[in-house]
């Protein structure tokens, strides 16, 4: 047990002592690396409480893929030269009662959340159905994900589907005149109308490409 | 001292495991270089010991020696972390690779899981050399392994949830046994075929060495790193390609089965047999480097995203109501 707080309380340092490097460091680049150090020992408190399907995901996806996009998007800009000039500008006070207003609800919501489970248990009735222990979780994550709330699956699914096309619709644009190659065409291309043969008389040339 | 006698008991299994990783690795790099060398009609490396197997231990020795320069314009700390996170993030994924029916350092439930999680962390490798180098061409290499291997490991976990499906469980142990009577490579030969080419992708291998293309980005991301940082890459590299041969063994090949179970078969341990697929699915990366020239970046995106996952996704579906279909689905 002891060996458990040891690693408990270092997983949960790291990810605080990160979590709060994420905003304080000055270079971008580095805050998105402390988030992904966030994101790991996260992901080891996950699997130390039993949830190694929960935490597995949170390293594919969070760490896998969005941190990578995230990464990608920060070096593009050039952050080097800007260190956190958002801070820096004289009109920066004015965000901070939004921002205070915002932590505030978010951290009474936690309260709400986390003392309801702890003093009413009896009002989460998922608790009840996740106590079949000789399972292991992914397979009663699935029970209960595709059986009792398939609905709710199939519809957030539909949700990151729409979000999805949105943002290529978003971004996509079809420009005149641009080259593509079409790989049909290509293929299907033969001899006859690849290659011709011009007599070309002298100082007068041939056009071609029309 | 319970707790200590589990420690040096652990410490031990690890070294077991990584000292002979480590070791195989220096090998398949001299085995690479040989396979490349006859494809061409040379000789390759066989002047350092006998057929030239001590070669990537000169080669080892000569970049220990070699001064180690960190450009003074870099971002030091990261750039030094990098190799340093290749090469772990290389090694621990060997942990949950069974070796035999017991021979596994850490049997966990979500094995499989836990080895897509580790080789997609591999980009951050490349990712932090090719930034903090602060130099164009190891920063153009870095942005196009990201957006390389974010793309092939959408397919290549369609991949490994077609396999899932069949086997009914996430331990890669389950996943061997599961294949006893057939290997996953007969039923799911397209599977096979997507997988690997999406593991040359994923571990940055010719046709798609985009990131390190000599002819456009000098060495890519290699560019600014000399010495033993720069082994440590390459080492890194190798150790990363052996690990997508031991999965593709596993997934495809039956891992530590034999291929028939019949007396002069069965005397030779597990463990043989999973080194000997590992061999034989490297002797395909070492020929494809051979004889395919190099993709094309937009080439490799189409390939990934509009031809592989399509696929992929479509043969997800057909095992799905194949194994529903006739009642096949694996119950447990």
């Amino acid at each position: 047990m002891i060996v458990h707080s040891i690693f408990f309380y270092t997983f949960s340092l790291i990810a605080i002592i990160s979590a709060i490097m994420v905003t304080a460091s000055k270079n971008t680049v580095h805050s998105v690396f402390f988030l992904i150090l966030d994101f790991i020992s996260i992901s080891c408190l996950f699997i130390m409480i039993g949830a190694e399907f929960l935490g597995m995901i949170m390293l594919i996806v969070y760490v896998g893929a969005v941190a990578v996009l995230f990464l990608f998007v920060v070096m593009m800009l050039n952050v080097a030269q800007q260190k956190n000039q958002w801070f820096a500008a004289k009109d920066s006070s004015k965000h901070i009662p939004i921002g205070l207003i915002i932590s505030t609800l978010i951290f009474v919501e936690i309260i709400i959340v986390i003392g309801g489970w702890k003093y009413k248990p009896e009002i989460f009735d998922l608790n009840n159905s996740l106590t079949q222990f000789s399972l292991s979780n992914t397979h009663s994550l699935g029970q209960i994900l595709y059986t009792d709330y398939i609905h709710v699956f199939q519809i957030s699914g539909m949700i990151l589907l729409v979000a999805m096309i949105g943002a290529i619709v978003l971004t996509f644009r079809q420009r005149a005149g641009v080259k593509r190659q079409s790989y049909i065409k290509q293929i299907s291309r033969e001899r006859a109308e690849g290659v011709e043969v011009l007599e070309v008389e002298t100082n007068k040339g041939v056009r071609i490409d029309e | 001292m319970d707790y200590l006698s589990i420690i040096f008991d652990q410490v031990y299994k690890i070294l077991f495991l990584l000292i002979p990783v480590l070791v195989s690795v220096a090998m398949i790099v001299w085995l690479d270089r040989r396979v490349w060398a006859f494809v061409q009609k040379r000789q390759g490396p066989n002047v350092v010991g006998p057929f030239g197997l001590l070669q990537s231990l000169a080669d080892a020795l000569k970049y220990i020696f070699k001064e180690m320069i960190i450009p003074s314009s870099s971002n030091k700390v990261i750039f030094i972390l990098a190799p340093i996170v290749t090469m772990t993030l290389a090694l621990i994924a060997w942990a949950v690779i069974p070796f035999g029916a017991t021979q596994v350092l850490a049997d966990i439930n979500v094995g499989i899981l836990y080895l897509f999680a580790v080789s997609s962390l591999g980009v951050y490798g490349i990712i932090m050399g090719g930034w903090a180098s602060n130099s164009k061409y190891p920063f153009l290499g870095a942005i196009r392994s990201a957006a390389q291997m974010v793309s092939y490991e959408v397919s290549i976990g369609v991949i490994i949830i077609n396999v899932l499906l069949c086997v009914g469980s996430l331990n890669l142990n389950d996943i061997v046994i599961a294949q006893k009577n057939l290997w996953f490579v007969i039923p799911l030969f397209p599977m096979f075929v997507i997988f690997f080419i999406s593991a040359l992708a994923e571990t940055n291998r010719p046709p798609f060495d985009l990131p390190e293309a000599e002819a456009e980005l000098v060495a890519g991301y290699q560019t600014e790193y000399s010495g033993m940082m720069y082994a440590m890459f390459w080492l890194g590299e190798y150790a990363n390609i052996l690990l997508m041969c031991a999965m593709g063994a596993v997934l495809f090949l039956g891992g530590w089965l034999s291929p028939l179970e019949i007396y002069p078969f069965t005397l030779v341990p597990g463990a043989i047999w999973l080194i000997l697929k590992i061999l034989l699915l490297f002797f395909l990366f070492a020929l494809v480097k051979a004889i395919v020239p190099r993709y094309r970046y937009d080439q490799l995106m189409r390939l990934g995203w509009k031809v592989f996952l399509p696929f992929s996704l479509i043969w997800v579906v057909l095992t799905a109501s194949f194994l529903f279909y006739f009642n096949l689905l694996p119950t447990n």
